[in-house]
């Protein structure tokens, strides 16, 4: 018998804790945690732990396999931070597969036959360096999309075989491997970079068959019948080609046409060789090793050079071959696969493409349609036929060296031309005024608009939405700036044409911002070591790509404009390993990097990982059962901790009093120390309730294993959270780190106790919504404290009554912590919220985190920010303070432009993010954004971003109904559409007022408003809980953009006839793409069934009359009546609709990082009313259906 | 008995100039980010109260001593502070909330309510002044 054994020591040591001093010096005990009040401690422990406990003393048995295990632990959890192995490879996967879609699927044939022929030709790694211009030149060209493939490829094999060069899957193998360990580098270099995998060959083969069919598809396709007609079509694409040979000589044009006519009629690989050639032919190697395109810019060398490389110096004509000579290591992996994902997105959309021919045109100069002679300017009719192709197959004649050039979305290549004078660089300060009148002019003068302000009768134009998702607008900047800028991911602006004067902001009637998303997983980023940190002196901006090199020796901040001096160590490149090319230092070429902090970044040592966890095991609690699914979650994720040797670990527990867990290394289990003085909370032991993670795993295991039994036969009903909460914060203060908290239910004892303030009868009020802020500041001071001490408060909330979220979270809002909230939550009576949060936990366990970080957004002398929104406490006027980052918060901040942005044509936005990573280094991520600056208010609202815009007023709306009321800021989301379409209208006279005309790029607009006020947040008139109200706001605030934009306006697909047609090949996956439905019932057909995605939960709506087929084959059940009504998994069967519905299902899934819950619904299913409540253009008792809703805009319009 | 009153209201108003002061001089610290918005904002909490009964005393003396013009002068300010003080959300730790005055350019309308306050205080202090003067003279 163990079990006695086992279990003396522990009430002894209890007992030892608690001398059971006399209650009366309290006072004078408390500080030596000597614990006083507690006589009745050990004996509740005693009382409790038995039951549970006294059954586990097995476990104690084997201590030594705790030893045993803290190598194997090391060595994973080493390989897990540096970002590289186990932890990131998930979400490396998704986005890699991404860049399969068809139309890149051309680019990606060419990549590898002109990989080969580089190989065949040229040892591999003297790209731009030996050879340079002439043979650099053919991988660079089709860089982009070899790099994304190739490293991904050759990520797998530094995963697979050389954990050791850990350095090397960095995740930005070319440049931060150079970087960090130059000597391996030249070994290293070809491997990563163009490896004659198996697995590009198979990609490569893969799209053969595409792509060959689909060329041949577009000439059938076109309206253009010959070739020759179609050159001129493909010229037009090539924006800047087409743009800057118009300004040099026609001859040289015209042979550029010929070069590609000749690659036209050659196979499509060819075309990449060719016209490389024509670069080089026409003897301009110079910027050949650039981009094919602005190679075949001939005879227009000196303008064409210095319009390219002004960004990063003075031309310079000796250099000029160098500027861009090394692409491949210049363009972070990272990026290209941005673009191969903007691509995959955007080209499926038929409508964007075409309209990017029809811009193109409009926007050139008058001379580029002469030159190109397009025989159409492409009338509308052929377009909607085309339209009808949704694969964007009608373009593979793009030249891969077009993709290159300019990122391959189509909305990209939509105004490229259309302010010609992006092309000088700002930092050549040109005549700003002789550019901006020559810009104002373009965009009126034109009888063809930019793509984003082609006009959309929004009454009539019914379908609106695109294909698949909404992309995100690319500014309207050189192709060279916009190569470097940063991925909309990770920041994004609401207009992504900055407005020059407020006054013009105002007339637009829409919001300034930016969303960010900066802590965001990246499958690829560039890490630097470097002892000095290059930062402007006067603003402390950090260099970016966006800098201009006087000269040199010197650079000028392009936020603050101060001229700095260039520091001896950033003249040398590491990555060539060259002297004297600052302009090439990988921070100069990447906009997204990371640097490894010096000591200067400290203010005291980098803190170790630790981890707190406050579990509620009141009667409620237990009778829920979540202790079982977190306790389980842990020890199956303990290892995968992020953290480093020093980690540590501890657990508190609280019902009405607090209970604390001794789990000091070397005692022979865990012990219980109860403090029941919660008026006075205070730490029984001074050290062995945080514990190192390695030291004590097998207490924590044992511990783990018991605490779900420990308390089953609880009667304690109350809940002294508050309590329990300053223990916490005692308890870390000294550290910092994270506490997560688990709550049942609203607290009702000690310290920050709340009352119930709902009031049921209140929940479909239309009126008044009360109660939105907390009701006392308890939570916020606390969360205050954390912050200062660099803790993060996470809440998980799993509630089946009013708990008053909107107090209790203020202790995750102003500590940067996050907020999990499951109504209703029951392990067993609700087993959809059960897998949710176990599902969730493994998530929160291992993402990422980032400790004791700060964030500062810095912008553009002239612009300041006024508000941010997210979970953070804002220290100073633009410094965030954030005592825990995650991957998955994000962040929004409201502008206003102070001063004229008259003497600038881009405004620059950057965000530094300084943290200590769970290894304990100090880092800084650093993100900077590049915007065109505009005068016109046509050009403002071409460059609106409408879900950026949408995400932004949902955080504004939030902040209004907290300090005014509902009805409130529901009045000023409608009015923000009607102001800003009516401005919009009264801009184009020639409009008929008695229709709704919106911009394109805002046709959206009304329609994510309209879904705004139908969200949970926002409606009003349809019963919503409290609790449900408040965490769907905080969820608004603390989402980044792509997750938010799926909570506010889910995409609905048709899955029973899901067809191999315009599909993407994922690791060998087909996974089909059916195109976006409206949130309509109309769209619903009983003989069909629809997949709807809302983010955090997959709804699966099958009709009554659906194909027996389909519910045999996908859900396993012979017909519709013998579907059960909880489904929540899809069988795996073996068929080809069952698999085609669950590829497409876990490709849904792998491109978020909280996995979606999937519920089946049949007709009687009590989620349909879920379901149905997301079918926002449809009519409500309470809200307007979508048609209504423009009818109501259109009259507000007119008044 | 009259200038009693106004002796007992020049003190008053410098005390409430000083406290103009060093509520600007606070705020513009914390512009400055020479302070974080924690401390800042208990600071300036503390004399939020003291403010508002130094006001009101103010006005309720005039108000008793009948001098109309500056009890109708002082009562606009005065009920502004005492309507501010109330209309705190309960959830906020004061008038001066550390975890919003970044936002919604909070900082910016403090500043210019201490600024406008330090100008009715300067134009109250020599108009008592004057009235004292006033007072001797007669």
């Amino acid at each position: 018998m163990s079990a006695p054994a086992g279990l003396p020591p522990r009430p002894a040591g209890a007992v030892a804790a608690y001398p059971g001093g006399p209650g009366g010096s309290r006072e004078a005990a408390a500080p030596q945690g000597a614990a006083p009040r507690c006589q009745n401690g050990p004996v509740q422990s005693q009382m409790q732990f038995p039951s549970g406990y006294g059954s586990h003393p097995p476990n104690y048995s084997a201590p030594s396999g705790h030893y045993s295990q803290v190598p194997s632990k090391a060595v994973s959890s080493h390989l897990d931070n540096q970002y590289r192995a186990s932890y990131q490879s998930p979400y490396y996967s998704a986005p890699a597969q991404n860049v399969m879609t068809p139309p890149v699927g051309t680019n990606v044939l060419n990549t590898r036959e002109s990989q080969q022929f580089y190989n065949s030709s040229t040892p591999p790694h003297t790209v731009g360096l030996t050879e340079g211009p002439a043979q650099g030149a053919i991988p660079s060209g089709s860089y982009v999309y070899t790099s994304a493939q190739q490293s991904y490829s050759a990520f797998g094999d530094h995963y697979n075989t050389s954990v050791s060069s850990s350095v090397a899957s960095q995740g930005f193998p070319l440049n931060s491997d150079h970087y960090a360990m130059p000597v391996v580098s030249s070994a290293m270099y070809p491997n990563v970079s163009y490896p004659p995998a198996a697995t590009s060959s198979m990609y490569g083969q893969a799209f053969t068959s595409q792509s060959l069919p689909a060329a041949g598809q577009f000439k059938e396709t076109n309206t253009f019948s010959s070739q020759s007609t179609s050159v001129p079509h493909s010229l037009q694409q090539h924006v800047p080609v087409g743009y800057n040979s118009t300004l040099s000589t026609i001859s040289s044009a015209q042979s550029f046409q010929d070069n590609l006519s000749k690659s036209l009629t050659g196979s499509v690989a060819k075309v990449n060789n060719q016209v490389n050639r024509g670069g080089i032919d026409s003897s301009q190697p110079v910027h050949s090793v650039s981009q094919n395109v602005q190679l075949t810019k001939p005879g227009f060398g000196a303008p064409a050079s210095s319009a390219l490389i002004s960004s990063v110096r003075t031309p310079a004509p000796g250099l000029s071959s160098q500027p861009r000579s090394s692409p491949s290591i210049t363009q972070s992996p990272d990026s290209a696969l941005q673009e191969a994902l903007d691509s995959s997105s955007t080209t499926s959309s038929a409508s964007p493409v075409l309209n990017n021919y029809d811009a193109l045109e409009g926007g050139g100069y008058p001379e580029t349609r002469s030159v190109t002679n397009s025989p159409v300017p492409t009338p509308p009719a052929p377009q909607t036929s085309k339209t009808s192709k949704p694969f964007g197959y009608g373009y593979p004649a793009l030249q891969p060296a077009y993709q290159n050039t300019s990122p391959p979305t189509p909305v990209q290549a939509t105004n490229p031309s259309h302010h010609p004078g992006f092309q000088h660089y700002p930092q050549q300060y040109p005549g700003v005024n002789q550019l901006s009148s020559s810009l104002g002019g373009l965009s009126l003068q034109h009888s063809q608009q930019p793509e984003g302000l082609r006009p959309i009768n929004l009454t009539q134009d019914r379908n609106i939405l695109p294909v698949s998702s909404v992309p995100a607008p690319v500014p309207n900047l050189n192709s060279d700036l916009r190569k470097l800028n940063c991925s909309p991911d990770s920041f994004r602006c609401t207009l992504t044409n900055i407005p020059q004067t407020q006054a013009l902001l105002n007339k637009a009637k829409l919001p300034l911002g930016l969303l960010l998303h900066p802590f965001r997983d990246l499958t690829q980023l560039p890490v630097i070591t470097s002892s000095t940190i290059v930062r402007c002196r006067s603003c402390r901006t950090y260099i970016n790509p966006f800098v201009s090199f006087i000269d040199q020796r010197r650079w000028k901040c392009n936020l603050c404009y101060r001229v700095n001096d260039v520091p001896e160590e950033f003249m040398y490149n590491p990555l060539t390993r060259s002297y004297g090319e600052p302009h090439k230092r990988p921070e100069v070429q990447n906009s997204t990097v990371e640097f490894i902090a010096s000591s200067d970044y400290m203010l005291r040592p980098p803190q170790p990982a630790v981890y707190l966890f406050v579990l509620d095991v009141s009667h409620n609690a237990v009778d829920a059962g979540y202790l079982t699914i977190v306790c389980n979650s842990l020890l199956e994720n303990l290892d995968k901790l992020p953290g480093d040797s020093r980690t540590r670990i501890g657990f508190i527990t609280f019902d009405s009093t607090v209970q604390f867990y001794n789990l000091q290394e070397g005692l022979s289990q865990p012990q219980m120390l109860i403090v029941s003085d919660i008026d006075d909370i205070f730490l029984p032991t001074p050290d062995g309730l945080l514990v190192n993670l390695h030291e004590s795993k097998e207490l924590i295991k044992d511990l783990l294993n018991a605490l779900p039994n420990m308390f089953t036969n609880t009667r304690e009903t109350h809940s002294a959270l508050g309590s329990a909460l300053q223990a916490a914060f005692k308890l870390m203060s000294p550290t910092g780190g994270r506490i997560s908290v688990f709550q049942t239910q609203l607290p009702s004892l000690g310290a920050g106790l709340l009352h119930s303030r709902e009031d049921p009868n209140q929940r479909s009020s239309t009126k008044v919504v009360q109660h939105l802020g907390p009701a006392t500041d308890f939570y916020k001071k606390l969360a205050l404290d954390c912050s200062g001490q660099q803790t993060a408060v996470d809440l998980f909330l799993l509630s089946s009554q009013y708990s008053d979220l909107a107090s209790l979270a203020c202790m995750s809002k102003y500590s940067a912590g996050c907020i999990y909230y499951y109504p209703s939550f029951h392990h067993s009576h609700n087993p959809a919220q059960a897998e949710k949060l176990q599902k969730d936990l493994k998530r929160y366990l291992t993402r990422k985190i980032g400790f004791e970080a700060v964030m500062r957004i810095r912008c553009t002398k002239g612009l300041s920010i006024h508000t941010f929104h997210g979970n953070f406490f804002v220290r100073s006027t633009d410094l965030l303070s954030l005592a825990n980052v995650n991957p998955d918060a994000g962040f929004a901040v409201q502008m206003s432009i102070e001063e004229s942005l008259t003497d600038t044509s881009l405004a620059c936005f950057q965000t530094a993010l300084l943290y200590t990573s769970s290894k304990g280094e100090r880092r800084i991520r650093v993100h900077t954004l590049c915007l065109p600056v505009v005068n016109s208010l046509a050009d403002v609202y071409a460059g609106a971003d409408v879900q950026a815009v949408v995400c932004l007023l949902a955080n504004m709306a939030v902040d209004r109904s907290v300090s005014s009321s509902l009805p409130d800021a529901r009045d000023a989301l409608v009015n923000a559409v009607v102001d800003s379409l009516s401005a919009y209208m009264s801009t184009a006279s020639n409009l008929q007022q008695s229709m709704l005309i919106a911009p394109n790029s805002l046709k959206l607009f009304p329609l994510y408003v309209l879904a705004l006020l139908k969200q949970k947040a926002f409606r009003t008139g349809t019963s919503t809980r409290l609790d449900d109200r408040v965490y769907a706001m905080c969820q608004i605030k603390s989402q980044p953009l792509v997750h938010l934009m799926k909570m506010i306006h889910p995409n609905l697909y048709r899955i029973d006839k899901l067809i191999d047609e315009s599909t993407i090949h994922v690791n060998d996956r087909v996974v089909p793409q059916p195109p976006l439905q409206k949130l309509s019932a109309e769209k619903l057909t009983r003989e069909g069934a629809f997949l709807m995605d809302c983010g955090s939960n997959f709804y699966i709506w099958i009709g009554k009359n659906c194909d027996n087929n389909f519910i045999k084959d996908v859900l396993g059940y012979p017909n519709y009546a013998s579907i059960p009504q909880r489904m929540t998994q899809l069988p795996e069967i073996d068929a080809l609709p069952s698999e085609r519905t669950r590829s497409f299902i876990s490709w849904l899934r792998d491109n978020r990082p909280l996995s979606p819950v999937l519920q089946v619904i049949k007709d009687e299913n009590p989620a349909k009313t879920d379901f149905f409540q997301h079918l926002i253009e449809d009519r409500t008792e309470a809200a307007f259906s979508y048609y209504e809703f423009l009818l109501h805009i259109q009259q507000q319009i007119c008044k | 008995m009259e200038s009693v009153v106004f002796i007992f209201s020049l003190i008053d108003c410098c005390a409430l100039i000083f406290l103009s002061v060093y509520f600007i001089i606070t705020l513009s610290d914390l512009e400055c980010d020479y302070i974080n918005a924690r401390s800042c904002c208990s600071k300036l909490n503390k004399w939020v109260v003291p403010e508002v009964i130094g006001h009101a005393v103010v006005t309720v003396l005039m108000l008793i001593s009948l001098h109309w013009f500056i009890f109708l002068l002082n009562l606009p300010i005065a009920t502004w502070n005492i309507y501010r003080f109330i209309m705190v959300p309960s959830g906020n730790m004061g008038v001066f909330d550390p975890t919003e005055i970044h936002n919604r350019g909070q900082l910016k309308s403090h500043m210019k309510e201490a600024m406008i306050k330090l100008g009715f205080h300067l134009l109250c202090f020599f108009m008592y002044l004057y009235s004292i003067r006033q007072q001797s003279i007669s």
